[in-house]
């Protein structure tokens, strides 16, 4: 079988002592991070980057998962303790969680939410590993056409799925297409709006955006709170393990969160956040067992259902970056950016040139979800004890890590000025209801896009039919027109704005 | 004319205005035809769709009736301005100022500066505590990123390691 060989292969490279350490060096990093409140995964990545540069690149990149998980869980973990979501997709998990931890459940809610996303975790890697070779194959299939019109359907749906307003996440993914673009033209060498600065002619580092616009500006948004609106739970978490009941309870709730978040991670776009709420509303659907703790009250099910989705929606959102190279979200843009870090160019050729690295980082997501629930059991106590720090200690060592980690990438203190001004834009970004997220995609794709486009161009003699007359591109551009026509449909809109005002 | 919403109507024109200023850029660059873009073609027809997606929300947030008004609310000065001040000034320490002769004070220092002036953000700013954090933040980034993981930072001011 070849899906074992493979996997074999994978496990071999990530069992090595040294790739062990560093996964377990990124979960117990990105948790710690992670659950500070107020820092979502894209932050808390974008900030431990540089610490992977000096490592070889699989080394790199498993740590980088593991930072990844490890985010995820620290994040689930604020909203479960503080009543604050860490990152968009665990609002969900705030509702029920926040109310189990009032309750005094706060351990088992903590374990309801491990123990899901690791059972997601496992089948998320067995589908993402079983699937990457015959997408790869349809990968080898794409012209530059169905590549643009590919891009062009992620974008939607990375939108469509994840932000308020349409057009104003619209108006962010252009706007970071077109900072995409500041740089050398690598088609004419023209050194397009660099202003004669010589910085600007490698274009804009992706880590001084991301840093800048989601750690700078959040943290400024965050001291704009006054201290008492960040309720932090005090209380003590005793009696870890969830009940028999539980467990009844809990066990049918992540079998349906973890099919449902493994579908709808592979759509572009869809990933983390869709797959939360879509299985907080199912499991709502479904009869309550008599005694059953109604939902908002404080229902395990509430609990396990989304965070199982989540963690099974980020596995699976892997496929179309390790098959395709293209990210479905903030943060796998930031993996292609730590990628091409590394020399590596995220797309089908990884699997066959550098087997190693593919199946390698694919068992490494595995070692990292096992590690997630070796370390976050016992260590709960000390992630308690890390909330309890007060946020005026936190936030000038987050801005600090911030600008040694930004100096580090090129040694230059050019990006600091750049994360500066960043952080002022991202602020504004806050203010005006914009969302970020849409804006760092397009950042990465920016130069993927128009680089697709000029060959579909060239090779049709500028005739811009070639988009629709293929097969394979007319088809991804009517996906994409579906998800606009549905999203505009007045009952799918109202329901949709509904589902963000919880933000 | 009353704006609707605040938020939209300044996230359009911020879209017009940065759109356009793109588009207008992107024609001093060779456009081309679309069989041979120049590196002009791509911003031109990104920066053109920026702005009238801005003008569009412009356009609603003038028409469109929302309960609240969207107000875009008080801006957070205070902080806004200690944290990018206090990470300006660690550039400007860590790396020195060529062109007014300041020199590189090296990692150590601009940490206490950094820590120092971000500090004063936040509601309460006790210079002791404050001080305490930037003894333990130097050494655990000395122990982290120079001897650990071998950065290749200044560490000390030029004037004394030469």
């Amino acid at each position: 079988m070849d899906l074992i060989n493979n996997l074999s292969l994978g496990f071999g490279v990530a069992f090595t002592f040294q790739n062990l350490i560093y996964a377990f060096i990124g979960c117990l990093l990105g948790t710690l991070i992670g659950v500070l409140p107020g820092i979502g995964p894209v932050a808390t990545i974008a900030m431990l980057l540089p610490a992977t540069y000096a490592l070889p690149p699989i080394a790199a990149l498993i740590m980088l998962a593991g930072i990844y998980y490890g985010a995820q869980y620290g994040g689930s973990t604020t909203a479960i303790l503080v009543n604050l979501p860490g990152e968009s997709s665990s609002v969900v998990t705030v509702i029920d969680g926040y109310q189990m931890a009032r309750k005094g459940r706060a351990g088992p809610a903590l374990a309801a939410a491990g123990m899901g996303s690791f059972f997601a975790g496992c089948v998320g890697t067995l589908i993402l590993a079983a699937f990457a070779a015959p997408l790869t194959e349809v990968a080898f299939k794409f012209g530059p056409a169905e590549y643009f019109s590919l891009m062009i359907l992620g974008l939607i749906g990375a939108v469509v799925l994840a932000s308020g307003s349409l057009l104003k996440a619209v108006g962010m993914i252009v706007l970071g297409l077109l900072m995409g673009l500041i740089g050398t033209d690598v088609n004419s060498g023209v050194a397009r709006y660099s202003f004669d600065i010589p910085e600007l002619t490698d274009g804009i580092g992706f880590i001084t955006i991301a840093m800048g616009v989601f750690g700078y500006g959040e943290i400024i948004a965050n001291l704009a709170k006054t201290e008492d609106k960040r309720e932090v739970f005090t209380g003590k978490v005793t009696g870890l393990f969830p009940t028999k009941e539980d467990f009844r309870n809990m066990i049918p709730a992540i079998l349906r969160g973890t099919a449902l978040g493994s579908m709808l991670g592979i759509l572009p776009g869809g990933g983390a956040l869709l797959s939360a709420f879509a299985a907080y509303t199912i499991e709502k659907k479904t009869k309550l067992r008599p005694g059953e703790v109604p939902f908002g009250q404080g229902n395990i099910r509430g609990v396990a259902a989304p965070e199982s989705a989540n963690n099974a929606g980020s596995q699976t959102s892997f496929i179309p970056l390790l098959t395709l190279g293209i990210p479905p979200n903030a943060v796998m843009a930031l993996m292609v950016g730590a990628m091409t870090i590394h020399n590596i160019q995220p797309g089908p050729q990884v699997m066959t040139s550098n087997p190693e690295l593919f199946w390698g980082l694919i068992a490494s997501m595995w070692i990292g979800n096992a590690m997630l629930i070796i370390l976050n059991l016992p260590l709960i106590g000390i992630w308690i004890k890390l909330l309890t720090v007060p946020y005026r200690w936190l936030f000038p060592a987050i801005i600090l890590f911030c600008a040694i980690g930004v100096y580090s990438t090129n040694n230059n203190t050019f990006d600091i000025w750049m994360v500066g001004a960043f952080g002022v834009i991202g602020y504004t970004f806050i203010k005006l209801g914009m969302e970020p997220a849409p804006l760092l995609l397009g950042f990465i794709l920016g130069p993927m896009m128009e680089e697709n486009l000029r060959r579909a161009l060239l090779l049709s003699r500028g005739d811009w039919s070639v988009f629709v007359t293929r097969g394979l591109s007319a088809s991804l551009l009517a996906a994409a027109a579906v998800l606009l026509i549905i999203v505009l449909l007045p009952s799918v809109k109202s329901k949709r704005e509904e589902a963000f005002v919880e933000d | 004319m009353k704006i609707k919403s605040q938020k939209d109507f300044f996230s359009g024109l911020l879209y017009t205005l940065v759109g356009a200023a793109f588009a207008y850029g992107a024609t001093s660059y060779n456009i081309g035809t679309g069989a041979r873009m120049g590196p002009g073609y791509f911003p031109l027809l990104l920066g053109s769709i920026l702005a009238v997606i801005g003008a569009i929300i412009l356009f609603k947030s003038l028409v469109v009736e929302t309960p609240t008004g969207d107000q875009v609310g008080s801006w957070a000065w205070k902080p806004l301005f200690f944290v990018i001040a206090g990470n300006l000034l660690f550039g400007i320490l860590l790396g020195g100022l060529p062109s007014i002769k300041f020199p590189a004070m090296g990692l150590i220092v601009a940490i206490y500066g950094t820590t120092l002036i971000v500090s004063m953000a936040g509601d309460t700013f006790k210079i002791k505590e404050v001080l305490i954090l930037a003894t333990i933040l130097s050494v655990m980034s000395y122990l982290a990123f120079i001897l650990l993981l071998k950065l290749q930072f200044p560490v000390w001011p030029t004037f004394i390691s030469g």
